[in-house]
């Protein structure tokens, strides 16, 4: 599984039985419905039915008996009536206008849940309805246009000398996280207005910030605590903050703990999914396949209100040209308002979908010009030294050619394309495809060094606790951080606790999001426990009267040279005891060299890139249009794989999530409306839709990563659509533009071809 | 509708279960294994009239599949009895098959092939399978027994020819004359747990590529699970050639009449339906 | 109505509508929250239990049809002492867990097909847990995870 494996010694790199895992497969692990807090009562939702439209009236019906139920509106509202984010644009509550289905108009609590289900039938909103912009095409209200050029002023004269010039439009859609825990949420009121928050999420401090403006209360005032999450992807980054707000009004008018859970049709038609898009290239390129020039231009679908939508755009622009190397172009996206509900994070952050439509549009090159697109990635692939459309010099840890290498051979896709496209007999067709893939690691340009995330570790009786705001929803955040913080201390994973994520009591590590925990938290955490490791040794040096520089910790035991002093322990609790507490909290330092310019979109975008390469072999039915996934490879390069199996989960989870983006994920809305709200109807792959996932992790380091570390969270989910769309036009010839790839518009395009 | 204010009368006889039948209760509904009635009552769609429940999961004498001079299967048959009985993988493969493709494992244990017929569902799958089989259904209540074949049994959408005071008994199947073959094909959203966007079943005994016996059944074209009876009649007694396959592909186009929804357009059910025809027919007429 | 049952080997009772879920009735009732909610429309399997040794959907099983049958939990799988019985703990040892969330629901269902004892091929491991929908892993590693508890039980 593994190439140019660093050599390690201690935690990192096994594969330790992950630390949350005896809870989970017991059944004992409390996620936010499992548990009980005295005195709860329960929180719904009462939603706009019209895309957009003047509120009129809310009334209560008043031949309903309203007596324990409480009823909150925007007039309720002690501070300001915004889910704070970037733009502050979206209402916690609509007031006056809605502009979306499903925006929150008001909420009701009460502890009888049976009547407060009826009483969500009684609350009478009458709303003017206003015509509605759906289509983004048609849309004047843009939350951020980006733009990067490289060489443009030579772009007129590469399209008119170029020996081809090849054009592609592609059309991506939402696509709905589909966590199998639904947004989960309880407030409980404290004394003097205080909150505390329990909740399913990513990000505790962005739900605590919009709490504190929310509520209009002193940040002290506020405690947000992560409980164990089933699941986010994404949907749980800015979402919880909306949520949070709502119980939060509840509990406080209530003056009860209030419990909001969503239904699933709730969650699937009111939370946040991943914008849709609309790509279309222009590319110059020369006979032997040399990409020479490209025009591209994005438009992505925001939804209602901001949200992230300006974080997605940019981030989608800046991997539009993919993993090549372009002389010229011009790469030009904005990211604009529809009456929809608002789309937001979603693994991948606008990649999944510019990657599709670059990826789509290089297998339309080589079809043209009848090279394999295997030799047309490697032709054009980026390799050390190369610079990309923002001018940033790719000074380490490329590895796309090697990442191509390996997929290609594991599936053996040269020979397999051959003979599956020459096989033109049955009604069933096999066909294999491969896709190349890139994802910039951490926050876009100076965003980490606005983010000031901060992380580190205190010294416990036996060992350490680690100390982020940081949190595991799956993926693996609390063992790797244990693993990596024992290697840095010289101890035994066993002997390092990992600290409950609690905005009250834990520095701010920024946000679970944007493939950033391990390389940038986790470095930091590293950082903060190698220091710790110089407080100790010194201070093991004072007790054993042996100089300073001679002391180390190993294997949990200090040393003066090969002389064992005493294990980690006794020291640590002489110095607890004659000292106090020993905290050492550190702050993300950006690596030297890294310039961005936010004003012109120029310089380096991202510290460092992960690769990604997937094969995908699919067989086509004829008859009806359907795909069957039958083999996915795809290597990634992850700079070092602190679990291999957790990175190995990330790919394979992340790979059959991307299936279901490729063919089976279609949100349907009409008028505005989300009409597939639920599991029956909006379909996500089952384990037979799943196929063997085969991962092959390369490690390239990236220099200024813990232990060489870059991120993995989202690479995975870049490649597998396009690479499901080559399979498929190496199998039938046609190559379907859009996602998801539903038998009907293969079936379609099928037809026409004849 | 308050939930906890609905009463359940759980029955352990049909005698009981004609009894309450006999006194008309307003807004009672039926339930067996409950894979369609609690989806309905957890979305509160559906159950605006709901009074009071009758549950008939107790009645051991709608269980079993018995061969006499058919096959008889009580209408709480689970999808699971289905898949494991010996009778049915002999006489009606495809009743066995179709079943693996309902849900998926746990969905198998509980519902039933009654509630699939009841709920009539122009998506039930077994549903098509019944009507190229010349399934007949056998009703009771407290006014007797009778007789229904199962293509007139699907009345318009969601109706069937269920009287309110009886209940679906058990599907009676003819024994299959020894050419006979009955294959079908789903066309789902996913692999499993999935509902169908199109499903196909033909019955005929062929001899060599002629067709006899004919029957076509298709589900989600239509309000109800329908018999192609243009598409039989120019099948019926022909041999299986390019000229005939044409003619019948026009002819199931005649017999449909697909809408668009959720799952898909009008024009993709009648594309799909046809070319799974084509290869249902080619295959039983043993070319390919 | 009074439901008297057997859940994981011991008899219990609560006092509860006749339509309440027997989901419902092991979470809030019977303080049994290993049994998760995905979905309340019997497609996630979120909610799986053994009801008189089958495979059910929870939240699609009435309590009235409950009364005196033998259910099983994800609880039930534990040993004695609440530790990870033999299955769970091949799941740790491959990574078959991530978020956790569908992990008891998929536990179970594994559990009930393992002891159905028909080979386990790849096709029939996926083929019995195709109602356990799994956001995170993508299958693999539950598939490894069964595979190797049916090589281990053989």
């Amino acid at each position: 599984m593994f190439r140019d494996a660093v050599a390690s010694v201690g935690e990192v790199g096994r594969s330790p039985a992950r630390r949350d895992g005896s809870e989970k497969v017991t059944g004992r692990a409390l996620y936010l419905d499992d548990i009980q807090f005295p005195g709860q009562w329960w929180g719904r939702t009462v939603r706009s039915r019209v895309a957009h439209g003047v509120i009129k009236s809310v009334r209560l019906d008043p031949a309903f008996d309203w007596r324990g139920i409480v009823c909150v509106t925007a007039r309720d509202i002690p501070g300001e009536n915004v889910v704070h984010l970037i733009e502050d644009d979206q209402p916690c509550l609509a007031d006056g206008r809605v502009r979306h289905c499903e925006e929150p108009i008001a909420l009701l609590a009460s502890n009888d849940r049976e009547r407060l289900e009826e009483a969500v039938e009684h609350v009478r909103v009458e709303i003017e309805a206003l015509e509605p912009v759906l289509d983004p095409l048609k849309s004047s209200r843009v939350f951020k246009e980006l733009l990067i050029e490289r060489n443009v002023e030579a772009l007129p004269a590469v399209f008119a000398s170029a020996d081809r010039v090849i054009e592609g439009t592609y059309l991506v859609g939402h696509q709905e996280q589909m966590y199998i825990e639904p947004n989960a949420v309880c407030a409980t009121p404290g004394e003097d207005g205080a909150m505390t928050l329990h909740g399913s999420m990513q990000c505790p401090f962005y739900v605590h910030r919009a709490l504190q403006r929310l509520l209009r209360l002193d940040e002290r005032k506020i405690a947000v605590i992560q409980t164990v999450t089933g699941g986010g992807f994404g949907g749980k980054e800015e979402y919880p903050s909306m949520i949070a707000c709502h119980a939060a009004l509840l509990a406080r008018k209530a003056g009860h703990p209030v419990k909001m859970v969503y239904r699933r049709d709730e969650d699937v038609a009111a939370t946040t999914k991943r914008h849709p898009a609309i790509v279309k290239h222009k590319t110059a390129v020369a006979r032997d396949g040399a990409l020479l020039g490209c025009e591209i231009e994005i438009v992505m679908d925001g939804g209602a209100y901001c949200t992230l939508s300006p974080v997605v755009a940019s981030r989608g622009v800046l991997h539009a040209g993919g993993a090549y190397r372009w002389p010229a172009c011009r790469i030009a996206g904005r990211v604009v308002a529809t009456h929809t509900p608002p789309n937001g994070a979603f693994r991948g952050f606008g990649v999944p979908q510019t990657i599709f439509a670059m990826e789509a549009q290089m297998e339309r090159i080589a079809a043209e010009l009848g090279i394999d697109p295997l030799k047309l990635r490697q032709k054009n692939a980026y390799v050390l030294g190369d610079q990309t459309p923002t001018g940033q010099t790719l000074n380490w840890s490329v590895a796309a050619q090697e990442v191509l290498d390996a997929a290609a051979a594991r599936s053996q896709f040269a020979e397999k394309s051959a003979r599956f496209s020459a096989a033109k007999n049955g009604r069933r067709r096999r066909g294999i495809g491969l896709s190349l893939a890139l994802h910039g690691a951490g926050f876009t340009g100076a965003g980490e060094v606005k983010l000031k995330s901060r992380a580190g570790v205190e010294l416990t009786a036996r060992g350490a606790r680690v100390l982020s705001s940081s949190t595991d929803i799956g993926q693996g955040t609390i063992t790797i951080f244990a693993q990596m913080a024992a290697d840095a201390l010289g101890v035994s994973m066993d002997d390092v606790e990992v600290a409950a994520p609690d905005s009250s009591r834990l520095p701010d590590s920024g946000p679970t999001v944007a493939s950033r925990t391990c390389m940038v938290v986790g470095g930091t955490i590293e950082k903060a426990a190698r220091q710790m490791g110089r407080v100790l040794s010194a201070y093991a040096a004072g007790c054993y009267g042996v100089p300073e520089g001679s002391v180390s910790c190993r294997g949990g035991v200090f040393f003066d040279g090969s002389r064992a002093l005493a294990p980690f322990a006794t020291i640590a609790e002489r110095y607890l005891r004659d000292l106090g507490e020993l905290r050492v909290i550190e702050q993300y330092a950006q690596p030297p060299g890294i310039e961005w310019d936010e004003q012109n979109y120029r310089g380096d975008a991202y510290v460092c890139f992960g690769w990604a390469a997937t094969a995908v072999e699919v067989t086509v039915d004829l008859d009806t249009g359907e795909v069957q996934v039958d083999r996915v490879v795809q290597a990634c390069d992850v700079g070092k794989a602190i679990h291999p199996i957790l990175c190995a989960g990330q790919i394979e989870g992340g790979v059959v999530q991307a299936l279901g983006y490729a063919l089976l994920e279609e949100l349907v809305l009409k008028d505005g409306r989300v009409v597939n709200s639920r599991m029956q109807n909006y379909v996500i792959p089952t384990s037979l839709d799943a196929p063997a996932i085969e991962a092959i992790l390369i490690e390239n380091p990236y220099p200024h990563g813990p232990q060489g570390a870059k991120g993995l969270g989202e690479l995975p989910m870049d490649g597998p659509a396009p690479a499901v769309a080559a399979a498929i036009f190496n199998a039938t010839g046609a190559l379907v533009p859009q996602l998801p790839i539903t038998p009907e518009r293969l079936l379609s395009m099928l037809e026409a071809r004849k | 509708m308050i939930l906890s204010g609905i009463q359940v009368n759980t029955v352990s006889t049909l005698a009981e279960a004609y009894a309450l039948l006999a006194k008309s209760p307003p807004g009672l509904r039926v339930l067996a294994g409950g894979t369609d009635f609690m989806v309905q009552l957890n979305a509160r769609t559906g159950v605006d009239s709901l009074g009071q429940v009758l549950d008939i999961w107790n009645l051991r004498e709608l269980r079993g599949v018995e061969c006499t001079d058919g096959l008889s299967i009580g209408a709480l048959t689970t999808y699971s009895d289905l898949i494991r009985s010996p009778l049915v993988r002999e006489l009606y493969p495809a009743l066995c098959d179709v079943a693996r493709e309902v849900g998926a494992w746990a969905i198998q244990n509980r519902g039933t092939l009654g509630g699939n017929v009841c709920n009539a569902s122009p998506a039930g799958d077994t549903l098509p399978v019944l009507l190229a089989a010349d399934a007949r259904f056998v009703l009771g209540g407290p006014r007797g027994e009778r007789v229904v074949p199962a293509s007139e049994f699907f009345l318009g959408y969601r109706k069937t020819a269920l009287a309110k005071d009886e209940l679906f008994l058990r599907a009676e199947l003819p024994l299959p004359s020894p050419r006979q073959r009955l294959v079908y094909r789903k066309v789902g959203t996913r692999r499993a747990q999935s509902i169908s966007r199109t499903i196909l079943a033909v019955r005929a005994s062929p001899d060599g590529a002629v067709l006899s016996e004919v029957r076509v059944a298709a589900g989600c074209v239509a309000p109800i699970p329908i018999r192609c009876r243009v598409t039989e009649s120019v099948l019926e007694g022909e041999g299986l050639d390019d000229r005939l396959v044409a003619a019948a592909r026009n002819a199931l186009n005649a017999d449909i009449q697909p809408i668009g929804d959720v799952r898909g357009s009008a024009e993709y059910r009648r594309r799909a339906s046809a070319n799974v025809l084509e290869q249902l027919l080619r295959g039983l007429a043993g070319s390919a | 109505m009074k439901l008297s049952l057997t859940v994981n080997g011991q008899p219990r009772s609560a006092e509860v509508p006749p339509l309440k879920r027997l989901l419902d009735v092991l979470r809030e009732d019977l303080a049994l929250t290993g049994t998760k909610e995905g979905c309340g429309e019997g497609e996630c399997g979120a909610c799986s239990v053994l009801l008189d040794g089958e495979l059910v959907n929870s939240c699609l099983v009435p309590a009235c049809q409950a009364a005196q049958a033998e259910v099983a939990t994800i609880e039930g799988l534990c040993n004695p002492d609440g530790q990870p019985g033999p299955l769970q703990r091949t799941f740790l040892e491959c990574g078959a867990a991530q978020c956790g969330i569908c992990t008891p629901g998929m536990i179970v269902a594994a559990h009930c097909f393992l002891k159905t004892d028909e080979p386990a091929s790849e096709q029939r491991i996926r083929e019995a847990l195709a109602g356990n929908l799994c956001r995170c892993t993508g299958y693999q590693k539950i598939v490894d995870a069964v595979r190797l508890e049916a090589r281990a039980a053989r």
